[in-house]
């Protein structure tokens, strides 16, 4: 039982390991950005497993946290992808 | 039991985030990645957080992770549509083997 989930801990780790591949050899800036998207999403299934490993509960507010900073920093950066300023 | 059932829901959303770590690196077009790995890397977050339900019960991390899933199910579409809208206006083109390109006509 443990044991199973230390392999899957271990894949979505190298999933996320993946993501970071578009991140760095995206050929154009939506491409980079669509990388970290996924990247925060998949960084919130690692917090959901650690906690189920540990017993602890305080690792998914970690997650929560990431999720929420995730989603104000992408709709940013569409913002910013459009050409308009943050105010308009 | 519930164990048993909370390591087949995190398997099945590891499977569901395998396929679309796949699709972000094989698909050959920026609106084909944002599109197949932005729905199967939610639906298989959002299993694992469904698994973390199961295992704990309605203790406080179950609470923590059945909050958790409204606020990823929904924050990651809607993010996903806003990127998805200023990469069109950022000016990228759609692949070669694109046939069809209704947003063109929909912003005149």
């Amino acid at each position: 039982m443990s044991n199973w989930l230390n392999i899957m801990l271990y894949v979505q780790i190298g999933l996320s390991i993946i993501c970071l591949y578009r991140i760095i050899r995206g050929p154009t800036i939506p491409d980079r950005m669509v990388g970290v998207d996924i990247f925060g999403i998949l960084v919130v299934g690692v917090c959901a497993i650690i906690s189920i490993q540990t017993e602890r509960s305080f690792i998914l507010d970690i997650g929560i946290a990431w999720i929420i900073l995730s989603f104000i920093g992408t709709l940013t950066l569409a913002k910013y992808l459009t050409g308009k300023k943050l105010n308009e | 039991m519930n164990n048993m059932i909370s390591l087949i829901l995190i398997t099945i959303g590891i499977v569901f985030n395998l396929l679309g770590c796949i699709g972000i690196i094989r698909l050959p077009d920026t609106y084909n990645r944002l599109q197949a790995a932005t729905k199967a890397v939610t639906l298989g977050c959002c299993s694992i957080l469904l698994g973390v339900i199961f295992h704990f019960g309605l203790s406080d991390a179950g609470t923590k992770a059945l909050i958790a899933i409204p606020i990823l199910f929904f924050g990651s579409t809607v993010a996903a549509h806003a990127l998805i809208r200023g990469t069109y206006h950022f000016g990228i083109k759609l692949g070669a083997k694109s046939v069809k390109d209704d947003y063109k006509d929909a912003i005149k």
